[in-house]
């Protein structure tokens, strides 16, 4: 129906993982930013990060194939 | 009180953007009613099988399965392996033939097509109110949590959130609903997941975790392992912190519940509906099922860990604590994690402190409740979002915050859409409008849409009184739900069943239902809404147990009820019944390459992982 859903889900996947990432880089080793001990805003943004891109890479592939 | 840093609002604010911009984006691609109720049949299986999950994974189940992983410990899965697999596999294999292929366009029509127009009255009628409700009941607790977690106002909460599905379901119709539900379902994933992995390190794994719980268990008067044990203290139900007995788990929950709720309700039903194949239509409860069945790691797990992690903060460096948090840990604490200033500070130290789940406060006074025993009762409903507060830094909160909002909507929007779909189909085109145009029936499916979101702003301030939010949906489902599976049980499997058959049984079963329940009372509950209106005549050790009965006395009632009526009343000819009853209908053909892409196949992967679960936990 119209949009494949993959694309939205990539989109929103993809911006929530970089800002995570670089929110995580940039307030690294601060007070209150880490409370177990794992920079885990860093990991967690670029696993989001990842799967945005991984969705994306479907719906290309899709539409490629789908226009041949 | 917790308060959020721009990076969690910018989160969330993208959040709400995606899902108003995916309605918007859908808009153009709505032209009919069935576009706008039933996308237009052209969904495929992945996402109406994700769908079918998300819509289901509201609030109730996000919060209430954490509570009641506080509450049960592990025994909480068997709301999963045992009361939502089996009749998910069920569904796809057996009855969606017939749902699909009947082309009704709602479970309530399938029921006129089977049987006659007072037996979808009947049910159409029970389903629209109680969608609202639910839909309610979860806005409510949606305001409730974000007051006492983060200071938001209660209304503007409400509103907020109501308005947001409103504007996604107004737009697009199902389809916005359905991919919305898709996004919705990532997030929830995504957002819980670094939870446990979090809680489960900080107490020292799995290993940790039942080290930990066995004092709990201990404490609470049962075996080391109650809580970390699926099956083993079920044998009689005064060893298992659930308080049910094997019997009626496996028949109340496992039986009448679960298949009167994934095989006939429509708000998942629907889903698999706005499939674009038959085959595609029958894989959707079984793609759902696959993630189904990990979901208590995601979503009981963390209620679990609530009541172990150590609540002195995780917030410094440290991160093994080595010992549960000590019995006299001050009270204070307790307190501020509460999220209120009106707890008392003065709450003696010989209370029983159980990680961060916070005590249940009298909304008059202020203090903690107490049970019967003097001892102070525990928020349930609060585990989770204690979790969230507790282990997640600025940014990955407004994460796990977006998750949470994410599964009220989802919740909330399934509710909506099955509801204006019921509303515009079952009860305005066949009692109040016959025959208009399409788009006039359009129309009116945008209009139930706000009409369905103002009622369940109203229900949302109706909603109050029970301990645990799914203990009470449970309770609704048994009264409404638990006869229906009966009566699609004999109309799709039993051509001799009849209009007059069907509608008796279900009205008998519903009233059976009441009876059972107004005769009943849980232990130490007083005679009222839980129960006993009629006189107490017998006491079920938990509320569970007599919600598990009631609904069995359900079934059983509108089943012999339903058979008795048939046989003494005419039956319909055969030839009226094609495609609407199993062995007059033609075997359903599937159209994909891959074996383990097949309906049947694919349903025995499913079984077999979920026997393993059980056995693992057993």
């Amino acid at each position: 129906m119209g949009i494949d859903l993959r694309m939205p889900l990539g989109a929103l996947f993809g911006v929530l993982g970089l800002l995570l990432t670089l929110y995580g880089a940039a307030t690294r080793g601060q007070a209150g930013t880490e409370p177990t001990g794992v920079p885990i805003n860093l990991i967690w943004g670029v696993v989001l990060f990842a799967f945005g891109l991984w969705m994306l890479w479907l719906a290309r592939r899709a539409r490629k194939a789908s226009k041949m | 009180m917790t308060t959020l840093h721009w990076i969690d609002y910018a989160i969330m604010g993208l959040y709400f953007a995606f899902v108003l911009g995916i309605g918007a984006m859908l808009r153009r691609y709505v032209h009919t009613s069935e576009d706008f109720f039933l996308s237009g049949r052209s969904i495929p299986a992945w996402v109406t099988g994700l769908a079918f999950i998300s819509a289901n994974l509201g609030a109730q189940e996000v919060i209430g399965m954490g509570a009641s992983g506080a509450k049960y410990g592990i025994a909480t899965s068997h709301f999963y392996w045992v009361g939502a697999i089996p009749a998910m596999v069920f569904v796809g294999l057996f009855m969606m033939p017939f749902y699909y292929g009947s082309r009704a366009r709602s479970v309530p029509e399938y029921l006129k097509l089977r049987f006659d127009e007072k037996t979808r009255g009947v049910n159409a009628v029970s389903f629209a109110v109680m969608t609202v409700f639910s839909s309610g009941i979860s806005l409510y607790a949606m305001g409730k949590l974000l007051n006492l977690l983060l200071g938001w106002s209660f209304d503007a909460s409400i509103l907020v959130a109501g308005g947001i599905v409103l504007g996604y379901i107004f737009l697009g119709g199902l389809t916005s609903a359905i991919y919305n539900e898709v996004l919705q379902f990532f997030l929830i994933v995504f957002g819980f997941a670094p939870l446990v992995f979090l809680g489960l390190r900080d107490v020292g794994g799995w290993a940790g975790l039942s080290a930990r719980l066995a004092g709990v268990a201990t404490d609470n008067g049962f075996a080391a392992g109650a809580y970390t044990r699926s099956w083993a203290f079920m044998g009689s139900a005064s060893a298992n912190p659930v308080g049910v007995e094997w019997f009626g788990l496996v028949m109340g929950l496992g039986f009448v519940l679960s298949f009167g709720y994934w095989c006939t309700d429509f708000l998942v039903v629907q889903r698999a509906m706005a499939a674009n194949s038959m085959t595609a239509a029958r894989r959707t409860p079984l793609i759902a099922a696959l993630p189904k069945m990990l979901f208590p790691f995601l979503v009981i797990l963390p209620g679990m860990l609530a009541l172990v992690v150590s609540s002195t903060a995780v917030r410094s460096t440290s991160v093994a604590a080595p010992a549960p948090a000590p019995a006299a840990a001050p009270a204070a604490a307790v307190a501020s994690a509460a999220a209120t200033a009106t707890v008392a500070p003065s709450d003696p130290g010989a209370e029983r402190r159980e990680g961060i789940v916070p005590p249940k406060l009298d909304p008059r006074t202020g203090e903690p409740l107490r049970d019967a025993r003097g001892r102070v009762v525990l928020d349930y409903d609060l585990a989770t979002p204690m979790m969230l507060v507790h282990f997640f830094p600025a940014g990955l909160l407004g994460l796990g915050l977006t998750a949470l909002l994410a599964s009220f909507m989802s919740g909330m929007a399934g509710n909506v859409t099955a509801f204006n779909t019921v509303w515009t189909y079952d009860l305005y085109q066949s009692y109040i409008r016959k025959g208009a145009p399409d788009s006039h029936y359009l129309a009116m499916g945008r209009f139930a849409t706000v009409f369905g979101v103002a009622v369940s702003i109203a229900a949302a301030y109706v909603a109050a009184s029970f301990n645990n939010i799914m203990d009470f949906l449970q309770l609704v489902f048994a009264f409404v739900n638990a006869p229906l599976f009966a009566t699609f049980a004999l109309g799709m499997f039993w051509p001799r069943a009849t209009g007059h058959g069907a509608f008796t049984g279900l009205v008998s079963g519903i009233l059976a239902a009441a009876v059972h329940h107004g005769i009943s009372l849980p232990a130490g509950a007083h005679v009222g809404v839980k129960g006993g209106y009629l006189g107490v005549m017998t006491t079920y050790p938990s509320e569970l147990a007599q919600t598990f009965w009631t609904a069995i006395a359900a079934w059983v009632t509108c089943f012999v009820v339903t058979i008795v009526v048939s046989l003494l009343t005419r039956p319909r000819p055969a030839e009226q019944l094609h495609g609407l009853v199993y062995g007059l209908t033609p075997k359903p053909t599937d159209d994909v390459k891959r074996w383990y892409e097949r309906p049947g196949p694919l349903a025995l992967i499913v079984l077999t992982l979920t026997v393993a679960l059980n056995l693992i936990f057993f």
